[in-house]
């Protein structure tokens, strides 16, 4: 591991200055450091300045107007998962953090941490092999190579790995928004909007610019959240990174119309992916089974799978399906 | 079933039990060692080719950093190192597979000695690599002898003119993966130097005394002057069996400083200096009679080794053992890679072999509309297929019935693909486990203390085996004292020369030590004793010996995304007499789970261009985790044989893998009608 | 401080203060330290193991700030002003931790080198259980809150009776109490 100068600020704003003013060629901010020095030890991610923002008091979770939440960047995925209001009001984002890595990893996690954590593509975590994202311009190893676990959608020739964070596919299927402090004062991002896809630029996970700081995650009242769930398919019982995962949300009016449904995949894409057309389908109609089928078909019809990965599609639709059928209480 | 639990078996409690709970257990890298130097082995990026040059100015540099070890420098070897290729380290300037190790960089502190190893530059000159196993390699041969000395090639009759007459003939290809030990503790070695030229190596082993034999010949340093002690050890699961590189690096290390060094290989490592279960390609026919006989058995295996050392699993003998049919044919062929250098993993052999063989018995059971239990009892052979030896004892049909009535097999419809539980299709599978008993020669001493105590010291090994309590047990028994009186020290070169802990040959090899021993100091009414078995290993019976058993699987798989769940699992086994009944079932169930790991999810993947280890680490290399082992349980019928060794026993730490991936992947046709033939059986071959 | 040994890259060294086992330390720690190595190297706390070192195997599960947490993700700098536990600091002087016992009598381990990580993981288990968000002590639920210790030895059945001993005890002396409250 590369030495390092390490600072801990007081405040957000101490933190974006310290990292922005420390002219360091690569600095970086440091939540749990569950990612950040797993990556630091491979040799991928080189700092000479870790900025620590686990203690700038971004840890609490609050309840806003109208009935949502506030939760700050650095509390932990286990704490958040555990929260009361999260449970009863976003079960998806629970479950979903309680699918995420381990127990003693998610003690440590912290929430910005998480959204931010970089792809678990075997060609970019073994800086011997050719890989774009780390090495722009090296070419992508994993097209050529072993892919299985990568994209069916949203790829480019560029680059075709996962987005790998459990948590950001249930925060995208809520909609909420990411609050930035940077350079330029404080933004919003809402997500999906936070993860891009590769494009030609691989190496830039997210439209963050350096320096910018998440400070806290923003759900908004959602009341489709409340009948909503999260489902991980993966090569082991627990412990592993989802192979493909849903998150999804669905409120039926009396009579069994859908009046608001949210769709969210992961395992599937450079980012969280929205199932914007399969919503689109399903809002204003009933909730049946075939609909479900069909609407999953019209989002998967866009996939384009790779060698390896042929049966994420229907795997993807499946679970769609299942997700759905569950949450509104029919027969899939 | 009802659950089990470990605290209502009779039996002793693990005698270091203590030490392990509470931290005070000190494996091979947690010596306290003053001025001991970190070192950290930097390893090939390039699976074919030179090195063409190093630039270890950066690393020299770096604070802290004390030496760089490569080719060009490191301490040479013995001239007659060449016979262990993979131990001939830092000796020269060829690769011969990605992750072989080129440097060894030795710092203050592990932190400077790992930046050290990423800053040091090397250069290659590459060459293609061929990484890819098949079936039809142009260069695939025929071995002289396959692995623990078993012929290559074997049979009987005229399979082929045999196969071509049965009535049912099941002709099926099967494959199973690059797989691999991965113990817990990663191997690691800590050697010093003494001013008048002795080595010690505290080290990861599974074999003191044979550890040290091997490192003397390598070093070319005289036997008596290297002591390997190794009082705990993180499990081996064979890749411990011999010494690996991480040995002789630390003994050069310290010698070119003149320092103590130590050195734990990382994770990642572990998937390309310590050895691998080779992946197999199986191509197995059997036919039969309409009613089920078995008229033909070809078994033939495809595997690899690496460019630098012939490793050949035996793949097929359990062929040579299960099954009586008059025409068989047993072959192994292997191709050369520039892939890391295959080893022995739990069950080498039986554990692939008896997933293709089990396999194809329940294939044929199916095209014979019998039931697999039936079809295996009827072709129960009276002697040794192989050998037309005599079975010293032979009770896989008692374990085969036995498992049936704790299991409820008898309930079982079998037809495939039919039993729904909301997402879930349901079923269970049944196969059959063999691995061999034997022995070799030991030897040990036994001393009668004043105070009413015995001690035994013998060359033996604790990976987790629990062989530390079995011969404090083994001891008091042939003592007729209570177990309370009696110290076992092993883990120590120092001690009298004994077997390694491999070949599940352990416990029956020290324990005949042992007994001999505890007998002659009775007879001689005190003192000490020392004595070795070679004689009587020497005029042991020319019999079949093996141990065998039943396993039965009952799988969920879920049809919305192919993931199979294993709800429960059960053992029945006969492995002679159980020296320690709580201990013997953890390690079956431990092989159990392995073997449910095999089924089910283990793979090293090599990147067919550059040969590199993609998913070499525990996040890619999936095993079982807790979640993954619902109910697994294992048991045994008494089985009398004194044609053994004193205790009657036969070994029991390979025997649970096997069989396991073919009752479960036979569960898993059960459940939906899908044959599995490669492993493991990963949700995108069901779905 | 940059403390510079040859002329190259500056190694910072940083102070800090942890209690570890109850036992107070101000070291002088190279930032790049995690707390494993810390313990493991620098403090001859060689009770937490190394399995992986990339929060993979849970064999470096410790205790810290009352949590369980892999020690070897987390930068002992990081964590400056804490206090850890370790295996070594789980017993009362003689009288072993209720688990450790548990541990013995259950056989829950072989080669006991993820044993350590285990019982603290277990122990952070116990201490995190909350009916409320957990639903009721199951099986189940151990096998799942104890899926980020790997035992490569498969000890898994036996790991499961151990802790479902002790925390059965533990939640059924809280249900008293409570009952009497
Ligand atoms: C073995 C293993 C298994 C795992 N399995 C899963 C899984 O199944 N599902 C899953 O979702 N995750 C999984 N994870 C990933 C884990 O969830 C993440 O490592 C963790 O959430 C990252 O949080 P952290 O606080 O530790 O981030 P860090 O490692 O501290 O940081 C990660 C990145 O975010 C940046 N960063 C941190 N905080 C901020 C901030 N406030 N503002 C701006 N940038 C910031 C850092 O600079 C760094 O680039 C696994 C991890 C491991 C090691
Ligand atoms: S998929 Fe992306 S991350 Fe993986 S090798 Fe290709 S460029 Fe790198
Ligand atoms: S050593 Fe920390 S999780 Fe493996
Ligand atoms: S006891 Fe050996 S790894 Fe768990």
């Amino acid at each position: 591991m590369k030495p390092f100068r390490f600072e801990r600020p007081e405040n957000a704003e101490g933190a974006v200055a310290t990292l922005t003013a420390s002219g360091a060629e690569h600095a970086r901010y440091l939540g749990g450091g569950t990612n950040l020095v797993d990556l630091m030890r491979l040799g991928v991610e080189t700092p000479d300045l870790l900025v620590d923002v686990a203690r700038l008091g971004h840890d609490a979770v609050r309840e806003t107007d109208g009935g949502g939440l506030r939760v700050g960047a650095a509390v932990r995925n286990s704490d958040l998962a555990r929260d009361p209001l999260l449970r009863t009001r976003y079960p998806m984002v629970s479950q979903a953090l309680l699918s995420g890595a381990s127990p003693q990893l998610r003690n440590l996690a912290t929430i910005g941490g998480n959204l931010l954590q970089r792809t678990r593509c075997a060609y970019f975590t073994d800086t011997s092999l050719d890989c774009n994202k780390r090495d722009p311009g090296s070419g992508c190893g994993a097209l050529d190579g072993e892919h299985r676990n990568h994209a069916i959608l949203g790829h480019s020739a560029a680059c075709i790995a996962t987005h790998p964070s459990d948590l950001a596919v249930a925060l995208t299927a809520v909609g909420a928004e990411v609050l930035v402090e940077g350079a330029a004062g404080e933004r919003h991002i809402p997500m999906p909007g936070l993860h891009r896809l590769p494009g030609d630029a691989p190496e830039r996970d997210t439209v963050l610019d350096p320096g910018d700081l998440i400070v806290a995650i923003q759900l908004p009242p959602l009341e489709a959240a409340r009948r909503s769930s999260y489902r991980k398919v993966r090569d082991r019982a627990s412990f592993s990174f989802a192979v493909v995962s849903v998150a999804a949300a669905l409120q039926c009016d009396e009579d069994g119309t859908i009046r608001d449904v949210r769709i969210a995949l992961g395992g599937v894409a450079h980012a969280p992916w929205r199932a914007e057309r399969a919503e689109e389908e399903l809002r204003g109609g009933p909730a049946t089974a075939e609909r479900f089928a069909a609407a999953a078909a019209a989002e998967l019809d866009q996939a384009r799978p790779l060698e390896q990965n042929a049966f994420k599609v229907p795997l993807a639709r499946n679970l769609i399906v299942t997700v759905l059928a569950d949450l509104a209480g029919v027969a899939a | 079933m009802t659950p089990v639990s470990a605290a209502t078996i009779d039996g002793l409690r693990r005698i270091e039990g203590r030490d392990k709970v509470t931290g005070a257990a000190r494996y091979a890298y947690e010596q306290q060692i003053e001025g001991v130097a970190t070192a950290v082995a930097v390893t090939s990026t390039i699976a074919k080719g030179r090195i063409h040059g190093f630039d270890a100015g950066e690393t020299l540099a770096h604070p802290r950093v004390l030496e760089v070890l490569t080719y060009e420098n490191a301490p040479r070897v013995a001239e007659d190192a060449d016979s262990e290729p993979e131990l001939a380290v830092l000796q020269t300037s060829a690769v011969a597979y990605h992750g072989q190790v080129v440097a060894l960089v030795i710092a203050e502190t592990l932190e400077a000695a790992r930046e050290g190893a990423r800053l040091l530059a090397v250069e290659y000159r590459e060459q293609t690599p061929d990484v890819e196993l098949s079936d039809s390699h142009p260069g695939l041969y025929k071995p002289d002898k396959v692995n623990a000395g078993f012929p290559t090639d074997e049979g009987t009759g005229d399979p082929d003119r045999a196969l071509e007459k049965a009535d049912l003939v099941v002709d099926a290809v099967y494959s199973t993966p690059n797989d691999h030990n991965q113990p817990m503790e990663p191997h690691a070695t800590v050697a010093t130097w003494s001013d008048d030229g002795h080595l010690t190596l505290y080290d990861s082993t599974q074999g003191a005394p044979m550890a040290a034999n091997s490192v003397s010949k390598i070093l070319g340093v005289d036997s008596g002057r290297v002591r390997i002690i190794s009082h705990h050890v993180g499990g081996g699961f064979g890749s411990k069996g011999t010494p690996r590189p991480n040995v002789i690096l630390a003994a050069l290390a310290a010698q070119a400083l003149g320092r103590p060094v130590k050195l734990a290989l990382t994770r990642q490592q572990l998937f390309t200096m310590v050895g691998y279960r080779t992946p197999t390609i199986q191509r197995v026919r059997l036919g039969a009679n309409a009613d089920g006989t078995l008229t033909a058995l070809v078994h033939e295996a495809f595997e690899q080794s690496s460019t630098i050392k012939e490793f050949a699993e035996q793949t097929t003998t359990c062929s040579r053992v299960m099954y009586a049919s008059p025409n068989r044919r047993t072959a192994h062929r292997l191709v050369r890679l520039d892939v890391p250098t295959p080893s022995w993993k739990r069950a080498p052999g039986e554990a692939p072999g008896m997933f293709a063989l089990e396999s194809a018995i329940d294939e044929l059971a199916v095209a014979a509309g019998m039931d697999p239990i039936a079809l295996r009892i009827a072709n129960e052979p009276d002697v040794e297929p192989e050998t037309g030896r005599r079975f010293s004892s032979r009770n896989l049909v008692a374990c085969l019935r036995e498992g049936a009535r704790q299991f409820g097999w008898d309930e079982r419809d079998p037809t495939p693909g039919v039993r729904r539980e909301g997402r879930f299709l349901v079923g269970s599978g049944v196969a059959a486990s063999t691995y061999p008993a034997r022995r070799q020669p030991s030897s040990a001493t036994a001393r009668a203390n004043d105070d009413g105590t015995y001690l035994v010291r013998i060359g033996a090994a604790d990976i987790g085996t629990g062989a530390r309590t079995a011969l404090t047990r083994i001891a008091a028994t042939a003592l007729d004292v209570d177990p309370s009186r009696v110290v076992v020290e092993i883990g120590d070169s120092a001690l009298p020369f004994a077997m390694l802990a491999g070949g599940s040959m352990g416990t029956a090899s020290w324990g005949s030590a042992v007994v001999k021993a505890c007998r002659a100091l009775v007879e001689q009414g005190g003192g000490e004793v020392e004595v070795d078995t070679k004689e009587e290993v020497a005029a042991d019976a020319d019999l079949a010996k093996h141990g065998f058993g039943a396993q039965f699987a009952q799988v969920r798989v879920d049809i919305d995304s192919g993931e199979t769940r294993v709800d429960r699992m059960l053992g029945v086994f006969a492995v002679g007499k159980v020296i320690e009944p709580r201990l013997a079932r953890s390690q079956l169930i431990g092989g159990m789970v392995m073997g449910l790991g095999m089924a089910l999810m283990e793979e090293a993947i090599l990147d067919p261009r550059t040969g590199a280890t993609v998913n070499h680490d525990f996040a890619g290399y999936h095993v079982p985790v807790n979640a993954d082992v619902t109910d697994v349980e294992a048991t045994w019928i008494e089985e009398e044989d004194a044609e053994l060794n004193p205790m009657g026993s036969k070994g029991i730490g390979e025997i649970g893998i096997t069989g396991a991936p073919a009752a479960i992947a036979n569960a898993v046709f059960h459940a939906t009608g899908r044959r599995v033939r490669d492993l493991p059986i990963r949700l995108d071959r069901l779905l | 401080m940059a403390l510079h040994h040859r002329e190259a890259a500056p190694v910072t060294q940083v102070e800090i203060d942890l209690t570890i086992n109850g036992e107070n330390h101000q070291l002088v720690v190279d930032t790049r330290i995690s707390l494993l190595d810390l313990l493991r190297e620098r403090l001859g706390l060689t009770g937490a193991k190394k399995g992986c070192d990339h929060g993979q195997c849970g064999a470096c599960t410790v205790l810290l700030d009352g949590r369980r947490a892999n020690a070897c993700l987390a930068l002992a700098v990081a964590h400056d002003g804490s206090e850890v536990t370790t295996i070594e600091g789980l017993a009362t002087g003689d009288q072993l931790h209720p688990l450790q016992e548990a541990f013995i009598e259950h056989d829950a381990f072989q080669c006991g080198y993820c044993t350590p990580g285990q019982i603290c993981s277990a122990a952070g288990f116990i201490d995190e259980l909350d009916e409320a968000v957990d639903g009721p002590l199951s099986d189940d639920l151990i096998r799942e809150r104890m899926s980020g210790n790997i035992c490569r030895c498969g000890a898994y059945p036996n790991i499961v009776s151990a802790i479902r001993e002790v925390a059965s005890a533990r939640s059924g002396a809280a249900e008293r109490v409570g009952g009497a409250a």
